[in-house]
């Protein structure tokens, strides 16, 4: 297991690496360059560009210019936003609770809602509620997002005003009951996707599991329904559950950005976003690289904790 | 096709000597939704083929003294801030969003098929070579990728673009099962037979053992379309999609943010029709994985 652990870190790693190259690469072939927003602005003379490409290093060869860069990405250097002029890593830093708060509010509320619907689904097989069920989840795949949002917004903030329409807090209001409100819907648009697909393979995985001799086994010495399903059943089914939660915490990271650009939601995908608006490279950087880290490392988790799970699976 | 590549193996085998094609469609009509999902696509197709013959107005058409009107008989959908209506810019954006859909689910089918056959048939390092490009680009969430990628060109794909983006971000999936599909069919005796035959690699691969592999294309061809629909909708109303002077789906969707106080019906009938527009497509692509007989992950 210990050498099973180490091999996919480093395979990870070596991942992360390639995809720091491809992310360096996609900054520099950017048509004109990392300095293109500064060409169109009148009053930054050509010299003045000379001037900035070579205190920004960009004069150099492009290898020299990649280590430099990694090396700072590794040191916790990520270089200054070329829009505020501010460091990356401190502008990230300010907006990283918001997104980490809306993430596990999606992720809580997700657990919440999918296991009861996946386990009543499973154990009330082809019953008006579990048609209801799966039907209602072929519906929330193919909800646009920001549509589900918008129909929210409409229906709770606009026209019942039970919620706040947008944003995280009240201006001055810091108490945790204003957070809520304003995370409920918010963490809904979020969460509504996994909802639907954990309870999908929770019933899936339940069913598998009830078909084995061992439920058998275990209804036929008389155990109580609840017992059975709870230590031999929901157990045994929690397993490719877990995988699927691990690659959802990527999913759940680029949901953000549109959850967030919904509901005025100041995280980490609006930072992106803005910094798209204002060709801000080294924060579109950062924002690719943390995505692209959070999706390796999800996977590598979902793989580590299976094969923890599971005393079948023997990685070598 | 040649009927001789397509003799059924397996659980299609059936002696009546019906075809593949037609004991799927059997297969096919047992399910209600899926036979509703087709409704459901031919209406929306229809209706974006014929939009000029069934639209009393141009989508375009500007109409400043009934802006945000709520519906009626003239306008079924009520108008927008300018006054256009809303039932034939729906229409329309029906045209724009399923063009999309499925020409960007051609796009990435083709390279998916095209380098997934290649690197299962192929083997060694061509196919190691494949496959990594296949985890390089599932390294990246592709929304953080095409939104750099669309930045770059002025924040807004034109439609050509917009379908080339999706297509390259639409093949990975497709790749991995063609190539799983050709590793075994590559060992099958009527490869073999074609070899000493002395066709040549290209001819094996599409002519013989492509439309053996077709079931599973067919099925994830669906879901692609579904997907592109979505993720062009999400582009739009993130403001990287299509310039929001064409009427898509998502483009009106966006436009309604504003005027959800006003007139509602703007934002809450785009919406409802992209939803039914894939579920429609899920429930096809769910039917066709059962009547064509395609391994579940």
């Amino acid at each position: 297991m210990g050498s099973y652990i180490a091999k996919r870190m480093i395979q990870a790693g070596a991942l992360l690496l390639l995809v720091s190259l491809v992310a360096y690469a996609i900054m520099n072939l950017a048509p004109g360059g990392p300095l293109a927003v500064y060409l169109h602005n009148p009053q930054v003379t050509p010299e003045r560009i000379d001037l900035l490409r070579h205190q920004l290093g960009l004069d150099r060869p492009w290898y020299v210019q990649y280590t430099a860069w990694l090396r700072g990405l590794l040191g916790g250097h990520w270089g200054d936003s070329y829009y505020t002029g501010r460091p990356v890593l401190e502008m990230i830093a300010e907006r990283l609770p918001a997104t980490i708060t809306l993430m596990l509010s999606a992720f809580v509320l997700a657990m919440a809602l999918s296991f009861p619907i996946g386990v009543l689904a499973a154990t009330h097989k082809y019953s008006w509620g579990d048609n209801v069920l799966s039907f209602g989840s072929f519906f929330v795949w193919a909800m646009p997002a920001f549509w589900f949002g918008l129909m929210l917004q409409m229906t709770f903030a606009v026209r019942w005003h039970l919620l706040p329409v947008a944003g995280m807090h009240e201006i001055g209001n810091t108490s945790a009951g204003d957070l809520l409100r304003h995370l409920v819907m918010p963490a809904a648009v979020l969460g509504v996707g996994s909802v639907a697909s954990w309870s999908r393979y929770l019933r899936s995985g339940m069913l598998e599991v009830l078909g084995q001799d061992y439920v058998r086994t275990a209804f036929a010495k008389g155990l109580p329904r609840r017992r059975v399903l709870n230590r031999h059943v929901l157990r045994n089914s929690l397993i490719p559950i877990v995988t699927i939660m691990g690659l959802d915490l990527s999913v759940l990271f680029s949901g953000a950005v549109i959850t967030e650009s919904i509901f005025g939601w100041p995280g980490l995908g609006r930072l992106f976003l803005a910094a798209l608006n204002n060709r801000d490279y080294p924060l579109q950087m950062a924002g690719l690289m943390i995505s692209a880290a959070l999706l390796i490392f999800g996977n590598l988790l979902a793989d580590l904790t299976y094969a923890a799970l599971d005393p079948r699976i023997r990685y070598e | 096709m040649n009927s001789r590549v397509l003799a059924p193996a397996g659980p299609l085998a059936a002696p009546s000597g019906q075809g593949l094609w037609s004991l799927a469609w059997a297969r096919f009509r047992r399910h209600r939704m899926a036979l509703c999902g087709l409704a459901v696509l031919a209406l929306v197709a229809g209706g974006a083929v014929l939009a000029p013959a069934i639209t009393p107005y141009s989508p375009t058409a500007l109409d400043p003294d009934h802006s945000l009107a709520p519906p009626s008989r003239q306008h079924l959908l009520g108008t927008d801030d300018l006054g256009r209506d809303e039932f034939s810019r729906v229409v329309y954006g029906g045209r724009v969003s399923l063009l999309v859909g499925l020409t960007a689910m051609l796009v990435g089918s083709a390279i998916g098929v095209v380098l997934g056959s290649v690197a299962g048939y192929a083997g060694g390092w061509v196919d190691t070579l494949v496959m990594r490009l296949v985890d390089l680009m599932l390294s990246f969430p592709a929304i953080f990728l095409l939104l750099i990628l669309i930045n770059w060109t002025g924040g807004r794909a034109p439609v050509l673009m917009m379908i080339a983006y999706l297509g390259l971000f639409g093949w990975t999936g497709l790749a991995r099962i063609v190539r799983a599909e050709y590793l075994t069919l590559r060992a099958r005796e009527f490869v073999e037979e074609a070899r000493a035959m002395g066709a040549r690699a290209p001819r094996i691969i599409f002519r013989h053992i492509l439309p053996n592999a077709m079931a599973p294309i067919l099925v994830q061809a669906a879901f692609a379309v579904a997907g592109a629909i979505l993720a062009e909708a999400a582009l739009d109303f993130l403001g990287f999609g299509l310039p929001p002077d064409i009427p898509t789906w998502g483009n009106l969707l966006t436009q309604a943010e504003d005027y959800i106080t006003n007139n509602p019906v703007l934002a809450v009938a785009p919406g409802i029709v992209i939803t039914l527009t894939v579920v429609a497509v899920f429930f096809v692509g769910d039917a066709l994985r059962d009547a064509l007989d395609v391994r579940t992950r």
